[in-house]
């Protein structure tokens, strides 16, 4: 199915961005929110990454489009869109309560809001981990890359992915435990 | 699994507040169209989509590569607006060719009387000048008022062009006549309004304000609805 939408952003850019943000969106908005812990942070950083890749399809060549990684490279510019934007700026602390919403099976509406709260506070300690343990934390454990695909997208040895996933996760863990002994 | 990572992988599955793809490619510009308008004001550039014209301006947006012709009859995409901003823009669009309202006229119709200010903002704010005529619409005390699409002067210049004959307008102001009536059908008008300029000169009769029209024994007219009060 990529390899198929690859060929339709080459061939007809116009056609093909609609798909792409459909088969993309979703999985750049979750990253963009667990990096920046804030869901109206997140709606615009992600809407700004996908259109600074329509610029960038508008300048490419067909083939260089047909190589794409798609998610990878999507991930890439929301990483480089996240830097910039949280350059010279403390992280907001306290997210706003947007609507959010997981998919799949749908319990009652108070379970919904119990488990909408315990998201945004995941959200919330995860968004204010260290940057490197941050973003080797959310690739693999939020986004489900392997290690080589995070090591490859952060330009990082695997060995250094590892280490940051495993120490952001036990910093994690003991936050998370304090907060629920408090 | 361990619940941590469990949790984590649900993180993941958070998903984009409604209308999310609209908006990105709303923001892409993907699938807009680009059309070239000549006006008395001008080469205007019309950018439309599926969901209608979303944009006029004289700056040739910087990815129109193919100049279409605009389709003769359109429709406007507004989704990027408040609710209020839809509602003036759409009253606006209600009034004809050659009229002007005033902006509490436009506050009024819309059911909000008090909002005049953020009436004016709104149109300010219009994204699609020209088509959605915000130029017809004046203050009530008869100055034309700015316009963002070229200042007072282009303003004067369009209404001219469209016959609504902004320097009698002026002159009526100056004399402080808000509202003509018609001897002859007891009905008052704005002055502008189609039906006003039908009166001949002998029957015409001015008003400075509502009260004084109506202690005259006249009705506001049914087509520019000229009244303030219920009637």
């Amino acid at each position: 199915m990529e390899a198929d939408l690859n060929e339709l952003l080459a061939i007809d850019l116009e056609a093909g961005f609609e798909p792409l943000v459909r088969a993309y969106g979703q999985r750049l908005f979750a990253f963009v929110y667990a990096m920046s812990g804030n869901a109206a942070d997140a709606e615009e950083i992600a809407q700004d990454a996908f259109v600074k890749a329509h610029r960038a399809l508008r300048r490419y060549e067909p083939q260089r489009v047909r190589e794409l990684s798609l998610n990878a490279w999507l991930h890439r510019i929301a990483l480089n869109v996240l830097r910039n934007r949280l350059r010279g700026r403390r992280l907001r602390m306290v997210p706003l309560d947007g609507e959010l919403s997981v998919s799949d099976r749908a319990p009652g509406p108070e379970r919904q809001a119990l488990e909408r709260a315990a998201l945004r506070e995941l959200a919330r300690q995860v968004s204010s981990l260290p940057e490197a343990h941050r973003a080797a934390v959310v690739l693999r454990c939020v986004q489900g890359l392997s290690y080589a695909e995070a090591a490859s997208l952060l330009s990082q040895p695997e060995g250094t992915v590892k280490s940051n996933v495993h120490r952001g996760l036990a910093t994690l863990r003991r936050r998370l435990d304090l907060s629920e002994v408090s | 699994m361990e619940t941590l990572e469990r949790d984590l992988r649900e993180l993941g599955r958070v998903r984009p507040p409604r209308g999310f793809v609209g908006r990105v490619l709303s923001a892409a510009g993907v699938g807009e169209r680009y059309a070239e308008l000549e006006t008395v004001l001008g080469t205007f550039f019309v950018s439309w989509n599926r969901a209608g014209v979303t944009a006029a301006g004289r700056v040739r947006p910087s990815h129109a590569e193919k100049v279409e012709k605009l389709p003769s009859q359109v429709r406007f995409d507004l989704s990027g607006l408040t609710e209020f901003e839809q509602a003036v823009l759409r009253k606006t669009l209600e009034i004809p060719r050659g009229e002007v309202r005033t902006y509490s006229w436009v506050a009024r119709e819309i059911g909000r009387p008090l909002a005049v200010r953020a009436v004016g903002t709104a149109l300010a704010n219009n994204p699609i000048p020209v088509l959605i005529p915000c130029h017809r619409v004046v203050r009530s005390d008869g100055v034309i008022g700015n316009y963002g699409a070229g200042g007072p002067e282009a303003k004067f210049k369009i209404l001219d062009h469209e016959g609504a004959r902004p320097d009698r307008l002026l002159e009526l102001a100056r004399r402080r006549t808000r509202f003509i009536g018609s001897r002859t059908t007891r009905i008052f008008c704005l002055p502008s309004c189609h039906a006003a300029r039908r009166i001949q000169p002998e029957n015409e009769v001015p008003f400075t304000d509502e009260a004084a029209a109506r202690a005259a024994g006249y009705r506001p007219c049914l087509h520019c609805r000229p009244a303030t009060l219920a009637s």
